[in-house]
């Protein structure tokens, strides 16, 4: 008879040779194709060449830029957003509750490709958007949301944070239920305000999940894709593309370059792990 | 005062439920109506639902994609949830240093971005091609083989096997079932709950999934609901009517699930961070 611990490998077997096949061994693939050059299957090694060419390239500067104005202005945005909507339903005495948390979090069960799609024809010149603001007289001539850079990066925020507050929000949510009332009580007794309450206890409590959060919210910025592709396809120019998209062009839209895709690609990698070790390290001053 | 700021809360939730349903109202009224009136702005239902269906089934194969996609999103769940949770159960009932080891190292996967190992795993479907052409590029087969085996799911299975009774599987053991036994027989019908709430997040990540389709199918009757959809929207002289209706079908099975199923579907996305 097998021993117990043998039979416990078996359970975990197709595991092990599935994430070895489908994460582990590309991992060093990609590594290795970064030193390789030449068109399609025909690659030989390079050297560094990849990686030099990575700083005089204007479209990965385009992409690095953009993929980083996304993260730092919508990745904030969204976590206090997120906050403020949970701390506001976590009000027991609050009518509607239930109706309100599933309204803000219907987004999150969208799928991307669907919800870019509707983006794009809200924002059109003549979409639905222009429409509103010339009727309420907030513009006279329609704004060109998606052909103008300034605007169309704009949109694709605006995109991101409607379809992933929610989401974020109820993670807090569930959390703020293992806070105690009494400790708010506490604090008004000792006349605390609203603002300092949020400060001084709720995001205090709630900083494991709220890191949590932003790690994946950064993870789920810089392999942005759906949206992008289809909202403005990266431009105008390549104002809106980010560093996905660039691989993805890379690989499958231009004369495929897949040694440079693979260089391009461990730039994430590397912003992954770099950024989460920051956050990390920032929130985990005293643990 | 207190009255006052409750007034502003009340705004507040209430302008983020309209922009947040918004989209949603237009989504499905613009399906109802016809390309031109969408592009007037008309925000009231109209009578040309029946049209632009006819439209949509005639003009476009998304009879094709959303069977490829059904397929797609059943079989993969099926596989996710089956190898993820003999995984969880094994490496929490069977724990020793070494599994404890591979557990960690198969975790780090997660940070592992889907961009960064797109090109090698083209490659790799593209080199197996050639011997196992069922499996290789441009089948459904290959759309979903690399998302079965997630430490994500397996992460989720192993925290809730932490609930599981362990007399269960002693119980198990003196009436003579063998180990497999015991996961089929006991472990599975104790955690169906586990298994709704992996089920519909493992059915949302196969039916939106974009990208590695993307990458992998190529020929028109292979695509899946996303790919028919960001084709539609990219079109130069886009039916508005007929494209809000497929969008519509699109989002109308994890809806459902959403709404249905809102416990399971919460359970399921929490459970990466639970414990």
């Amino acid at each position: 008879m097998l021993k117990k611990n043998n039979i416990g490998w078996l359970f975990v077997l197709i595991s092990i040779v599935g994430i070895s096949l489908f994460y582990f061994y590309p991992m060093i693939d990609a590594f290795l194709l970064s030193f390789q050059s030449g068109m399609g299957a025909n690659l030989e090694y390079t050297g560094l060449n990849n990686w030099m060419r990575l700083f005089d390239d204007p479209t990965f500067i385009s992409a690095l830029t953009n993929t980083f104005t996304y993260l730092i202005v919508q990745v904030p945005v969204m976590i206090i957003l997120a906050l403020v909507f949970s701390v506001m339903l976590n009000d027991p005495t609050l009518k509607f509750r239930g109706f309100f948390r599933t309204a803000i979090f219907l987004p999150a069960v969208t799928s991307l490709v669907a919800y870019s799609v509707i983006f794009k024809y809200m924002f059109s010149g003549n979409g639905i958007v222009n429409q509103f603001l010339i009727n309420l007289s907030i513009v006279s001539e329609p704004i060109n949301f998606l052909t103008d850079s300034f605007w169309a990066r704009i949109v694709i925020i605006l995109a991101i944070t409607w379809r992933w507050t929610g989401y974020n929000m109820i993670f807090y949510l569930s959390a703020l239920q293992n806070i105690d009332h009494s400790i708010y009580e506490a604090a008004r007794i000792d006349g605390a305000s609203t603002f300092q309450q949020f400060t001084k206890i709720t995001v205090p409590m709630l900083k494991p999940i709220i890191l949590f959060t932003t790690i994946t919210s950064t993870i789920g910025t810089l392999q942005l894709f759906d949206e992008v592709v289809n909202i403005t396809g990266g431009g105008p120019g390549n104002a809106t593309i980010t560093i996905s998209q660039y691989i993805y062009n890379l690989s499958f839209e231009y004369t495929p370059n897949f040694g440079y895709a693979a260089t391009v690609s461990y730039v994430i990698v590397i912003l992954v792990v770099i950024l989460s070790a920051i956050q990390f390290k920032v929130a985990g001053d005293k643990e | 005062m207190k009255k006052f700021k409750r007034m502003l809360v009340y705004t507040f939730l209430s302008i983020a439920t309209i922009i947040s349903i918004y989209p949603f109202f237009w989504m499905v009224v613009s399906s109802t109506n016809a390309s031109v009136d969408v592009t007037r702005g008309r925000q009231l239902p109209g009578t040309h639902l029946i049209e632009n269906l006819t439209n949509l089934f005639d003009q476009v194969n998304i009879v094709t994609a959303l069977t490829n996609s059904a397929i797609i999103a059943v079989l993969s769940t099926f596989l996710t949830l089956l190898i993820a949770s003999l995984a969880g159960y094994g490496f929490e009932m069977y724990r020793s240093r070494g599994k404890d080891i591979a557990f960690n190292v198969l975790l780090l996967s997660m940070m592992i971005p889907f961009a960064a190992i797109m090109v090698p795993l083209y490659r790799l479907f593209g080199r197996i091609s050639h011997t196992a052409p069922l499996i290789g590029l441009d089948t459904l087969a290959a759309a979903f083989l690399p998302t079965i085996t997630t430490a994500f799911f397996i992460f989720f299975f192993r925290q809730n096997t932490k609930m599981f009774p362990k007399d269960l599987i002693e119980a198990g053991r003196i009436d003579g079932l063998t180990e497999l036994g015991i996961f089929f027989r006991i472990y599975m019908p104790t955690m169906k709950t586990t298994y709704a709430a992996a089920a519909i997040i493992a059915f949302m990540n196969s039916w939106n999934n974009f990208l590695w389709p993307l990458v992998v199918l190529q020929s028109p009757d292979k695509q899946t609901i996303p790919l028919l959809i960001s084709n539609l929207g990219s079109s130069y002289s886009p039916d508005y009517g007929m494209i809000m209706s497929a969008i519509t079908i699109a989002t109308l099975p994890t809806a459902l699930v959403f709404f249905f199923m809102q416990k399971h579907f919460v359970a399921g996305m929490m459970g990466s961070v639970k414990g």
